[in-house]
């Protein structure tokens, strides 16, 4: 359908350039009026700045920007918007403590919204008209992840919209609400809406996109019409020759118990929280657990009670067959407890410290330091081993952990945990937003340690990795976990069952049997 | 207590609390915006000085009062240019204006230190300042009175129903997400570092022109640091800072009427009253945890960069 259409957005030899690095190299691509558009590539690739250069946020240091066929400069988001652009950002472009409709007025002009009781009515209308419902009155920090897109989707279709924007958009919603949006954009792409559509899960943009553009290292590697192409030739195009997704691992041998979860019970400790009952389980040495679940049904608080975040209301913790009810954080760790938590900046790294710094922060516990005293020299050349083998883009180890891509901090933390060598590692979202390179990599390397005896728990919504890693198998729901068996006793149905819940309470029942 | 001590108390609370009034709905302004001044000493400072010597100097009130504003805005310009374009640290450059106000308020008015002129005089609102216990405290007042309780309209007004108090809440929540939106975070901050410079700046003049019509040195007696005090007392909500700057007005003459009744209260240890009250209150408020609208303004105090 592209061919025949006019064409609604050209680059022309796009490029950018910031210190250090050039996010974009003459790139050039087109879109035609009503296309759905992907946007390939990994972390890194120049994906998001290109973007923010469309829309008028960051500034091209040369090249043309063609619209309906005019050259224009766009000088800033207010131009874009007014030419017809939406743009809905990876990072929410949302304040917490305003309600939906000031959120919406404040995108808009007072001359495009009217009064605010007629923009209230239109938030609704269109809401109802595109199956993206919401409370307009809603505050939205109490608004889940996929309401909060809701909101930024919404606020971009309530003008004259021509070209809509999505930065990874999937990267936060459930199976389910990816569907919903999959259908909404669909829907607007035939009233004539072209869409640029940010992602790196190859599915989607096979399910979804009527052509690709494939970006790599800033520069256009490729230009292809997904539904005639394989993932496997997408992947190739994203990461150049040196992939080849690997299937194919090899099982683990369980060996001893090492993490045990006895009669857990932790109760909300706010509102937001959800109350974990019952937990039983039982992790042990060579082998790696899988969990599922959708967000937000106790994965957080699970991961904060192993690591030592949470106290426990009821029920036993035992690494080692040492209990760890007295067992502060720190204590944990130096037991060989390691956590890589789903919060990248802020949990599990320093944004304003540079990467020798962050390596550090955890890996003090068994090197670098003796006496108090840090060994600096050594700190850095571990920062820069894992910087090497794990492929982490960066400067260097003093670069600022807050400089890296979400995808290339990810690398940087897991082999910060990885080197370290731990009994017990509880990795939550291994690979959430890693491109499909370095995810492999992550995943031979957890596999690696877990074959030199690690027990590891993956808690992850990535249904793939689960399956691709597990050699148990198990799901949260609502604070409940369903029963864990091998992988090869659950099949996908079974998992999808114990996702929504239908597990009965079989973890009571083990409880009592004990 | 008869009625005419009742009024005579409502009266100075009113009063007292005015110059507080002026300077937290500034420092309001500028810290929902992102910004934290903690120049308004200085700022205060340089505002009565420069206040004096203008209405000193012509012989005009009113001139005083413009030059007053203008002077604290002024100001307060070089703690924008530092803080917002130079992008340096806002507590310690807030604090270095506080000392450079101090000092350069004692330098401009070192000539006219017990020079004296003729104070503002009371305009009684007809009808209005005959309600008893009420009528003189808010009826009876002079002109700043007046302009400090329409300001303080004109603000609630702004925040609570106007797009431009919108765009102000949105810049200090999140000035990267508001510049992604198309507003210029750095004009709206600089506006509202101006305003609040301007409300110091006004608060001086009171002081010097009205409170005690002289000049001396440090005569705003840490009014700025109430101020800052009340700002967060009244969880950035501009009704609040209302109430908040008479409560504190009340405690800063509670002294003078305990001594009036002839109880023996050091009075240094009354002095401290409003500092307490705001310790108090504080601990108060922090310990209701998650209570709603307590919250201070997300990105306040850190410095923005605007993207290239």
């Amino acid at each position: 359908m592209s061919q025949e259409n006019p064409t609604r957005l050209e680059l022309i030899g796009i490029t950018k350039a910031y210190p250090g690095c050039v996010a974009n190299d003459a790139v050039s691509l087109k879109v035609a009026a009503g296309e759905i558009h992907a946007l390939l590539g990994e972390n890194g690739a120049g994906k998001s700045t290109l973007m923010k250069m469309i829309y008028g946020v960051v500034k091209p240091d040369a090249g043309q920007v063609l619209w309906n066929n005019k050259e224009i400069a766009i000088e800033g988001p207010a131009q874009a918007r007014a030419l017809g652009m939406g743009m809905v950002f990876q990072h929410f472009s949302l304040f917490d403590t305003l309600t939906v409709t000031e959120n919406i007025a404040l995108y808009l002009s007072p001359a495009e919204y009217g009064s605010v009781s007629a923009l209230r009515q239109r938030i609704v209308e269109v809401g109802e008209e595109y199956g993206l419902a919401i409370n307009p009155d809603r505050e939205v920090h109490t608004l889940s992840v996929g309401e909060q897109q809701r909101v930024e989707i919404i606020r971009c279709l309530l003008q004259d919209i021509q070209l809509l924007i999505l930065d990874e958009p999937t990267a936060v919603l459930t199976p389910a609400e990816v569907a919903q949006l999959i259908d909404m954009l669909k829907q607007l792409a035939r009233k004539g809406c072209s869409i640029l559509f940010i992602s790196h899960k190859l599915h989607e943009v096979n399910a979804l996109c009527d052509r690709a553009t494939i970006l790599r290292g800033g520069k256009v590697t490729g230009s292809c019409i997904p539904s005639e192409t394989s993932a496997g030739e997408l992947a190739k195009l994203m990461l150049g020759d040196e992939l080849v997704l690997d299937h194919d691992l090899p099982p683990g041998n369980a060996g001893a118990t090492r993490l045990t979860l006895c009669d857990i019970e932790v109760r909300p400790t706010s509102q937001f929280a959800i109350h974990l009952h019952n937990i039983n389980l039982e992790l042990k040495a060579g082998e790696i657990l899988g969990l599922a679940g959708v967000a937000g049904n106790g994965q957080d608080e699970l991961v904060d009670l192993i690591n030592g975040e949470l106290k426990p209301d009821r029920g036993t913790l035992t690494l080692d067959d040492v209990a760890l009810a007295d067992c502060s954080i720190v204590a944990r760790r130096r037991r060989g407890l390691g956590t890589v938590p789903a919060d990248r900046v802020g949990r599990g790294s320093v944004a304003s410290m540079s990467l020798t710094e962050n390596q550090l922060l955890t890996g003090y516990v068994n090197h670098g330091v003796r006496h108090s005293l840090v060994n600096w020299a050594a700190v850095r050349q571990r920062a820069a081993d894992i910087i090497g083998d794990y492929g982490v883009k960066a400067t260097g180890p003093a670069s600022m952990a807050g400089s890296l891509s979400g995808g290339n901090l990810q690398k940087f933390i897991i082999g910060r945990e990885i080197e370290q060598q731990p009994k017990v590692l509880i990795c939550f979202h291994p690979t959430w937003g890693v491109d499909v390179g370095a995810a492999n990599h992550i995943h031979k390397e957890l596999v690696a340690l877990r074959d030199r005896g690690t027990a590891v728990l993956v808690i992850s919504e990535d249904l793939d990795e689960l399956y691709l890693l597990g050699d148990r198998l198990g799901a949260l729901c609502g604070g409940r976990l369903s029963p864990v068996r091998p992988k090869a006793e659950v099949p996908l149905e079974q998992l999808g069952e114990w996702m929504a819940g239908a597990f009965g309470n079989a973890q009571e029942e083990v409880a009592h049997a004990h | 207590m008869d009625l005419a001590l009742l009024e005579n108390i409502l009266f100075a609370t009113v009063r007292t609390g005015t110059p507080l009034l002026l300077v937290a709905l500034g420092a309001m302004i500028s810290e929902r915006s992102g910004v934290l001044n903690l120049g308004q000493e200085g700022m205060i400072l340089v505002g009565a000085a420069c206040a004096f010597i203008a209405a000193y100097s012509a012989d005009s009130l009113m001139l005083g009062v413009v030059i007053g504003a203008l002077a604290g805005a002024l100001v307060s310009l070089i703690f924008a240019f530092v803080a917002l374009t130079l992008i340096s640290n806002q507590v310690a450059t807030g604090l270095a204006l506080t000392i450079f106000g101090t000092g350069l308020s004692a330098f401009l008015g070192a000539e006219y230190v017990g020079q004296s002129i003729e104070g503002m005089t009371r305009v009684e609102l007809p009808l209005l300042h005959k309600i008893p216990l009420i009528g003189p405290a808010l009826f009876g007042q002079d002109l700043m009175v007046y302009l400090g309780l329409t300001l303080f309209a004109l603000v609630f007004w702004t925040m609570r129903s106007t797009r431009l108090g919108l765009i102000i809440r949105a810049v200090g929540e999140n000035p990267q997400v508001a510049h992604a939106l198309g507003y210029k975070v750095l004009l709206v901050r600089y506006a509202a570092v101006l305003f609040g410079g301007a409300m110091a700046g006004l608060a001086g003049a009171y002081l010097s022109l009205s409170y005690t019509p002289m000049w001396a040195e440090g005569i705003s007696a840490g009014r700025g640091w109430i101020a800052l005090a009340l700002v967060v007392f009244a969880s950035w909500r501009t009704e609040r800072i209302l109430m908040g700057a008479w409560l504190f007005g009340f405690a800063s003459i509670l002294h003078l009427l305990l001594q009036g009744f002839g109880y023996d209260v050091p009075s240094n240890l009354l002095a401290m009253l409003p500092y307490a009250v705001t310790i108090v209150v504080l601990v108060f408020m922090m310990s209701r945890k998650g209570a709603k609208g307590l919250f201070a303004p997300r990105s306040l105090g850190q410095p923005y960069h605007p993207p290239q």
